[in-house]
């Protein structure tokens, strides 16, 4: 195992921000690291890290502890921290040059070389960190983290903040690194996911609420689908209910419903034909896109559900 | 090499952010001035030649000088969090504060060596030529070099617990002030006079230094300029752990 992390535990004070977790990832996975802002994916990753102190529990990587061994953890881990920090006043060549001296990296400047090339930062590598764009600067980060070619690769929300060119040129990137390393990555996009990992944990308010393979954990998901519906003034809408392939109907407001359904059928056409019936005027309705707020919602109450 | 290349990185960022120069150049040209150019405090219309001047100032200058230059040095890691960039590398809490601590004190050392020349021309224009007290200037010179060195040290560790640089260069100073005059001044309070006014002058920073201008070096001058500077670089690593929760 690359990373056991075993009953982790954070507290601020009296908040619980990392509860109690424990898993493990093996050498050449790609995992993706889930959750919704202030869930605790930076916490615990800060502590794999060595940059906090657990409270209780441990992790260690590639079979050294983080609270015993943090030198040796250090040198093992590649470690992009969340808004990607940089020290702006240093030419991208310098920068690079400093960390592999921290390293002790053998043969650095053919090391820099060979990143500069897979990290795509030939036309820019002669210029100051604070000059060029926040790709690039992003690029210079994962740089940074591969210098010394670590086993484990941990990276926090790398694809915050980039535009859709750049985006996929870093998901191709984490992919080709996941071939070899260990590759441990927080996001709370979705797709990312599904076109990333190999398996996903989900983690809620600092507690696991998954830990799948992502074929799965889409599996798990496929299983429904949310429809947003309308209408014009309140009524009686109990009816829906009786629509075939209907689980759940909740009303969010007085004339807005959610309704799940199971998605082997597309149950649209027979609203609106229940609602012809009914002399219900539809002023929406549309199939929601699954995004990661409502799979939160569905897996914390199955989760709250089973206890 | 990780401690060198975090000195490294100080020394350029000094120089890439032209803080070096301008240090260097006021403190040259405030000293310069007091000991050549203003009628009341130069050297040439003193008619001793000494180098007093400069090692009275010297100090006054460096109160608020030094605070500059070791008010980004924590304070601006915790501010853009390349901290946690640092403190994630394979590399210790004392090498870091090392290495930052050193590369303050060699920007010091590099205001102070230009002086020589001063010293070169008052021992040129003594009359008879040489007639000064060069093992008084030596001491003197071994004196603010160490002050110099717990200025760094108190402006390292107060940039250590703020991530605002105002308030670090503020405190700083402060702290420095205090150090080197407060306990001096306290001193002369009728309550200790006659009592407790030696013990205290001595905790404080000028008694040593004007201990050490007499041109012997004292050792126990000496272990008290290092135990200080011990003492702030210590509070700096606890204060580095401490954010690790």
């Amino acid at each position: 195992m690359s990373v056991i992390v075993s009953n982790l535990t954070k507290t601020f004070g009296d908040q619980r921000v990392v509860d109690d977790l424990s898993f493990e990832v093996k050498p050449g996975e790609i995992l993706g690291f889930l959750g919704p802002n202030g869930a605790g994916k930076s916490t615990t990753m800060k502590m794999i890290t060595t940059y906090l102190q657990p409270t209780s529990g441990t992790a260690t990587v590639c079979g050294h502890d983080v609270i015993k061994d943090q030198m040796d953890v250090r040198h093992h881990i590649g470690y992009l921290p969340e808004h990607n920090p940089l020290y702006k006043d240093m030419y991208i060549k310098e920068y690079l040059q400093f960390v592999a001296r921290i390293h002790k990296v053998d043969n650095a400047q053919n090391r820099i070389v060979e990143l500069i090339e897979t990290t795509g930062l030939q036309k820019e590598q002669h210029k100051l960190i604070s000059s060029i764009s926040k790709g690039y600067r992003q690029r210079v980060g994962l740089a940074q983290a591969l210098l010394h070619d670590p086993d484990v690769i941990i990276l926090d929300e790398p694809t915050s903040g980039l535009d859709m060119n750049q985006l996929i040129e870093i998901r191709a990137l984490i992919k080709k690194l996941g071939e070899t390393k260990t590759v441990i990555f927080s996001t709370h996009i979705m797709q990312e996911v599904q076109a990333l990992c190999d398996r996903v944990i989900i983690i809620n308010e600092g507690k696991l609420v998954a830990d799948d393979p992502i074929d799965m954990l889409q599996k798990r998901l496929k299983g429904e689908d949310v429809i947003y519906l309308e209408l014009d003034k309140k009524y009686d809408a109990s009816a829906l209910e009786s629509i075939n392939g209907v689980n759940s109907v909740t009303r969010v407001s007085p004339t807005e419903y959610v309704i799940g359904a199971n998605n082997v059928t597309d149950i649209r056409p027979n609203i609106f034909h229940l609602a012809t019936q009914q002399n219900w005027v539809i002023l929406e309705m549309r199939r929601e896109q699954k995004n990661v707020e409502y799979i939160f919602q569905q897996l914390t109450k199955k989760q709250n559900a089973d206890v | 090499m990780p401690m060198y290349s975090v000195y490294r990185k100080e020394i350029n960022s000094f120089l890439s952010s032209l803080i070096a120069y301008i240090v260097i150049i006021v403190f040259l040209m405030m000293v310069g001035l007091f000991m050549w150019v203003i009628p009341d405090t130069s050297v040439l219309s003193y008619n001793y030649a000494t180098l007093d001047q400069l090692f009275t100032l010297a100090p006054l200058v460096f109160l608020f000088l030094i605070p500059a230059t070791t008010m980004r040095s924590f304070a601006e890691e915790r501010q853009t969090g390349t901290i946690e960039f640092l403190s994630t590398k394979p590399i210790s809490e004392l090498e870091i504060v090392g290495a930052k601590f050193l590369a303050n004190l060699t920007l010091v050392l590099f205001a102070l060596l230009p002086t020589a020349i001063y010293y070169y021309s008052v021992y040129k224009l003594g009359y008879p030529e040489g007639n000064l007290d060069s093992g008084g200037i030596m001491g003197s010179y071994i004196g603010l070099f160490f002050l110099a060195a717990v200025f760094v040290a108190i402006g390292i560790f107060v940039s250590s617990i703020t991530n605002n640089q105002i308030v670090s260069f503020i405190l700083a100073a402060f702290l420095c002030f205090i150090c080197y005059f407060a306990f001096g001044f306290l001193s002369n309070l009728p309550i200790f006079v006659g009592s407790l006014d030696y013990t205290i002058q001595k905790m404080g920073i000028s008694y040593h230094y004007a201990a050490l201008s007499k041109g012997v070096i004292d050792s126990r001058s000496v272990v008290y300029f290092l135990t200080v500077i011990f003492f702030f670089i210590v509070l700096t690593m606890y204060s580095l752990k401490q954010r690790r929760g």
